[in-house]
């Protein structure tokens, strides 16, 4: 179970979110700028909020009264927008890069399919390719969390489709709980358990 | 015709070029991506010798450095070590002339990957340390490298401030560009046309040593990214 309740200063607004989850697929939905992407930086733990608590399976990872725990210990995996894939590495070393354990490795290559790719660098796979490679890339270190930050905004339509319904499988087989933050409410509805709204830095049910 | 000029420009660029790597590849690293008060006035004060003439960075080095000056007065007192008119000076003076060369090519380098890959590896577990190794260090290095080869040829040609902290010694301070300017003083131009082809070809081939090192590698991997 996840619980938080954070607050932080932005430039143009104070951003104020408070929710609770299970294994489920939570969709962060707004409009850009809205604090979703900074929601996810402060429980990746790549910055803080200024108040509040995160709790993750009642762990504390960040509480007013104690330091805060450092992003490398708090085993939540984070698909960036872009993927962030390490360029100069072949696919096969930027899963392996975290991964605790070289069967379960195989194994998550097989599921998701993208076993012929790992020779190959990045910058010679699809977009789809790259989606797969960044979430094995999460999962391979066994996180307690999955953030993943507007993953298939720069998919066409039906690779998009495919993607969905693969992290929908996923999901099912895994479970643990994910924060999908988007700006396609399309996609929200399709994926989520539970929709949380937010609107300058605001969370609206 | 001695060869001791030669030597001491290659001893003293070699030992600057390594000193100048790290401290700019560090401070450029801490700087770069930080957003602070005062940030450009502490990167305007970095490059400040780029600017300056060679003889002014000299002058304020031999303020600095002088048995009265406030460093060299405490060699002189704690180590009983006169800094002034040494090789060791020569390597301060290209240090300093040349910092500014490499601060810029790191700074650049380190900001011309997405930052996310960086924050990606730290979720995934990985220390600062090993961050720094396996994710920032190969990604910004054709910008280190070329920083490197600049700092190395600006060492390597440093004049102005060396004559003023360093002197034109011979076998001591005195290298390839001290060398040419004696020469030419002395009307030995023989001897000066011989050191401006041997500075000529060091510099030539370091340059198109780093042309040809970054279409092989470079190119490698930047493409379609």
């Amino acid at each position: 179970m996840l619980t938080v309740d954070i607050k932080k200063k932005l430039k143009a607004f104070q951003l104020d979110a408070g929710f609770t989850m299970n294994n489920e697929i939570v969709v962060l939905f707004g409009p850009s700028g809205s604090g979703k992407t900074t929601t996810l930086n402060c429980l990746s733990g790549l910055s803080h909020p200024d108040e509040g608590s995160i709790q993750l399976r009642g762990r504390t990872l960040f509480s007013k009264k104690q330091k805060p725990v450092p992003v490398q210990k708090r085993n939540i995996g984070y698909v960036f927008q872009d993927y962030a894939l390490f360029p100069h590495m072949t696919v096969r070393n930027n899963i392996l890069y975290g991964a605790k354990s070289m069967e379960e490795v195989d194994q998550l290559v097989d599921t998701l399919g993208i076993s012929h790719l790992l020779e190959e660098y990045p910058r010679n796979i699809s977009g789809g390719e790259k989606q797969r490679v960044a979430l094995a890339r999460a999962f391979a270190t066994k996180p307690e969390l999955l953030l993943l930050d507007e993953p298939f905004s720069s998919l066409d339509e039906n690779v998009k489709k495919e993607c969905h319904n693969e992290l929908l499988r996923l999901h099912k087989k895994w479970g643990i709980p994910v924060i999908l933050v988007t700006h396609d409410q399309a996609e929200a509805n399709k994926l989520a358990d539970r929709v949380i709204e937010m609107e300058q830095g605001r969370v609206l049910e | 015709m001695s060869y001791s000029p030669l030597f001491l420009s290659l001893k003293i660029a070699t030992i600057a070029t390594i000193i100048v790597f790290l401290l700019g590849v560090l401070s450029a690293r801490i700087i770069s991506r930080r957003i602070f008060p005062g940030k450009s006035i502490v990167e305007s004060v970095l490059l400040l010798p780029l600017v300056l003439p060679p003889t002014v960075v000299g002058f304020g080095l031999l303020y600095l450095f002088g048995v009265n000056g406030p460093i060299g007065h405490w060699l002189l007192l704690l180590f009983d070590y006169k800094v002034v008119f040494t090789w060791v000076a020569a390597v301060i003076a290209a240090i300093v002339v040349s910092f500014p060369l490499m601060y810029q090519s790191a700074s650049a380098a380190f900001q011309n990957y997405d930052p996310n890959v960086e924050n990606a590896a730290l979720t995934m577990g990985a220390s600062k340390f090993k961050v720094f190794f396996t994710i920032s260090l190969p990604l910004a290095w054709p910008g280190l490298l070329a920083g490197l080869v600049l700092t190395f040829a600006r060492a390597l040609g440093e004049f102005g401030a060396t004559l003023m902290i360093a002197g034109n010694i011979p076998g001591v301070t005195s290298t390839i560009p001290l060398a040419i300017y004696s020469a030419v003083e002395a009307g030995r131009m023989e001897q000066a046309y011989t050191w401006v082809i041997v500075i000529i070809a060091l510099g030539f081939s370091s340059v198109l040593w780093l042309n040809w090192w970054t279409k092989r590698n470079v190119m490698s991997f930047k493409q379609n990214s």
